[in-house]
């Protein structure tokens, strides 16, 4: 792209940025975490003494490269989506750095800033919920919704706010007649795609995607996973997608980051991860992904994760994962191993990764059906 | 009709149940045909608001106010022998009272809002026993127990004194199913049961579900909008649009010859591994329409990409066999070549086309 720096596609409002789609691989980072952690307090008894700590994010450390859908990947519990709130400040990281690449070549440390020094940070982070029904104020019309953000801070009002809401709306699929209406006249899908232009109001560069589409239909979530895919190839979008269902993640991401009990225990490209996992949860998840085709039942071993996921206010010793591993041993249970890097990219956090021999996700034959 | 080595436990037929509102008339199951053998495992496979709940509560008559079943049979083989309809029973009678939970029993997709927060797991399931069988308290416990063993909660006799919400989400989706099966029904109604959990524990409750299945020939109705999990536990499949079943046959059928245009498209919607990186996903046009504005002849119609105009708009399809048990509702599948309307149903409404015209 050769135009010049902050033009304005025409109607829409939304910046086209200078900086070209990059592919996953060259992509400098937009963000960094380091050793972030986010611990919650539990409180007990009368007093409300605070009786121990819960370890919801616990050292966590990854970069998502600019243009980039980086996936975030793991049971219910896990901290992914505190991972997210964190990275958008709803919460204050009890530790760690988040170090933003901002436009103008600055680097800052999100998880320092105050809320006023935050406040042009916000404007470049956006989040899209989970949920569509609760996530959307229904006392207010769409106007208000996907609007609030461009008035708050000042960059349209009166008929031309008007004019940017309703070519937002266009943006993403919905009729702009629509902006006067309120939430509950839209489906689940149309919810989503409002909060997606809600999002997409302020030019971020980051979106974070939290379970986006986990709560649609299949035919919806292919409608919404197509346009969060035109939006980023159209805006040079990056996003962190925080989701559960391999097979979405799997289409729609370049890397894959696992996450269990607060931590990170595997992070590759997508094909790489899928095809040869390292670390034994992986290949658990991996083998409980339902696959669409009744010809490949009973083909491969599925792998029953027995026990329950840890309680991260008292994680088991060393690898959190090893009450439920099916390869542990005696080191597994004291000493705690550290993420590595093996082969290109591949970051791992297991003691035997380079002795086991894990399966992927197995290829897929045929398309059934047509 | 394939040739039934096995005896047929449930057969529904045609049944229409709509509910009676003050804006109008919902018809949320709108003609449905479905039958299940000993030991089957039948999935209904369909959008968010196709039904397919509503059909599954007809059957045990618990559908709510203002919805009732209109017209329709639904047979049952009970365990004595008899068959009887189902849909002609009061559904606050004794007879029905002595179905549900004893014949015929139910799990449901949040266990959070199904199980009572102020009964121990073990009351719930002893409550059960102690209604529909002829045992003594502690007889009943000694079973609780077991069955709580049987569904894979650790350390039983403890828990059987937990309540609910002491319970992670896989634990008490066990809880419920260990109710269900405290009488050894004939037949278990799932209704999305593994939608609110994570893969790695609704890989863990199919493969419970299927090995209890195997043990005690109970049949299975799943309900669920994963065609994943169809893939993974079927034997037969009927997919549900709008109150209708538009398309029913065995798992490999309706996953490798699919017929319904409908079919295909919630196929071809599902990503795939082998599909080429970050390619674009098949997605339907438009979406599902509101209950009040359902669209005449086909309901499918507005959103098909092999609409044939004054055809498919006006004649609503009959149920066409397409081989085998397989039968589709689709105009494109209809014997005769010219595809008059032979009395299959009846005239769609005039008044029906009004508000799809917006």
């Amino acid at each position: 792209m050769s135009r010049p720096k902050n033009t304005r596609q025409k109607g829409t409002g939304l910046k086209i940025r200078p900086e070209k789609a990059q592919t996953a691989e060259s992509g400098r980072p937009l963000l960094e975490l380091r050793n972030l952690r986010m611990q919650f307090p539990v409180r007990r008894g009368m007093f409300r003494r605070t009786v121990g700590f819960v370890r919801a994010v616990n050292d966590v450390s990854f970069s998502i490269r600019l243009g980039e859908t980086l996936s975030l990947v793991g049971e219910s519990g896990c901290g992914k989506t505190t991972t997210g709130r964190c990275i958008v400040r709803v919460y204050n990281p009890t530790a760690g750095k988040i170090q933003y690449q901002a436009e103008d070549q600055e680097s800052v440390d999100l998880a320092q800033l105050d809320n006023r020094a935050l406040r042009p940070y916000r404007r470049q982070i956006r989040m899209i919920f989970q949920d569509p029904f609760s996530s959307l104020n229904p006392r207010l019309p769409i106007l208000q919704i996907v609007g609030e953000s461009l008035k708050v801070n000042g960059i349209a009002r009166g008929a031309e706010l008007e004019e940017r809401v309703a070519s937002l709306l266009k943006r993403v699929g919905l009729r702009p007649e629509y902006i006067r209406r309120y939430p509950h006249a839209f489906s689940g899908g149309e919810r989503q795609r409002i909060g997606i232009a809600r999002a997409l109001a302020l030019n971020p560069r980051l979106i974070v995607a939290d379970e986006a589409v986990s709560a649609l239909d299949v035919s919806v979530q292919a409608q919404i996973l197509n346009l969060l895919q035109d939006l980023q190839e159209e805006f040079n979008l990056t996003y962190l997608f925080i989701a559960h269902d391999l097979s979405v993640v799997e289409h729609i991401s370049h890397r894959v980051a696992v996450m269990y009990v607060g931590k990170i225990v595997e992070l590759a490209n997508t094909d790489e991860l899928f095809e040869n996992p390292l670390h034994p949860y992986t290949e658990a998840l991996l083998s409980a992904v339902p696959k669409p085709d009744p010809r490949l039942r009973n083909r491969g071993v599925r792998i029953r994760l027995e026990g329950e996921v840890a309680d991260p206010s008292s994680p088991p010793s060393g690898c959190y994962f090893h009450p439920r591993c099916r390869y542990a041993q005696d080191r597994c249970r004291d000493e705690e191993p550290t993420a590595r890097e093996i082969g290109k990219d591949h970051w791992v956090a297991c003691h035997f990764a380079e002795e086991l021999e894990l399966r992927g996700f197995e290829a897929i034959g045929s398309t059934p059906g047509l | 009709m394939a040739p039934n080595v096995e005896e047929t436990l449930l057969e529904v037929k045609d049944v229409k149940t709509h509910f009676f509102t003050d804006e109008g008339v919902v018809k949320a199951v709108d003609g449905v045909n479905l039958s299940l053998r000993r030991g089957q495992t039948l999935c209904v496979v369909g959008e968010s608001g196709c039904g397919k709940s509503v059909m599954a509560r007809s059957i045990l008559r618990i559908v709510p106010a203002p919805g009732r079943i209109v017209s329709g049979e639904i047979s049952f083989r009970q365990r004595n022998g008899e068959t009887i309809d189902l849909a002609q029973m009061n559904p606050r009678g004794r007879d029905i009272r002595s179905i549900r939970g004893r014949e015929i029993s139910m799990i449901f997709q949040e266990p959070m809002s199904s199980l009572s927060p102020v009964h121990t797991i073990g009351s719930q399931i002893m409550e059960a026993i102690l209604l529909h069988l002829p045992v003594s308290r502690s007889e009943a416990r000694k079973r609780a127990v077991s069955l709580l063993d049987l569904v894979g909660i650790p350390r039983a006799s403890e828990q059987l004194d937990a309540y609910s919400f002491e319970l992670s989400g896989g634990m008490r989706q066990r809880a419920m199913i260990a109710i269900a099966l405290a009488c050894e029904p004939q037949l278990l109604i799932a209704d999305e049961p593994t939608t609110a959990l994570d893969v790695t524990t609704q890989a863990n409750i199919l493969d419970l579900i299927s090995d209890l299945q195997a043990d005690s020939g109970m049949a299975v109705l799943f309900i669920t909008h994963d065609l994943g999990v169809v893939a993974e536990i079927a034997d037969e499949v009927v997919v549900m649009y709008l109150g209708r079943d538009v398309e029913s046959g065995d798992v490999d059928a309706i996953f490798h010859e699919p017929k319904h245009p409908y079919t295909r498209a919630l196929l071809q919607s599902i990503p795939r591994y082998d599909s080429r990186d970050r390619e674009r996903l098949y997605s339907l046009k438009g979406s599902v329409p509101h209950p009040f504005n359902r669209p005449g002849g086909c309901p499918f119609h507005p959103r098909c990409d092999e609409f044939i105009a004054d055809q498919c708009n006006t004649i609503d399809p009959g149920r066409y066999t397409v081989g085998g048990d397989h039968s589709v509702r689709c105009l494109l599948y209809e014997p005769s070549a010219a595809a008059q309307n032979v009395g299959a149903s009846e005239p769609p409404a005039p008044a029906q086309n009004v508000g799809a015209t917006r």
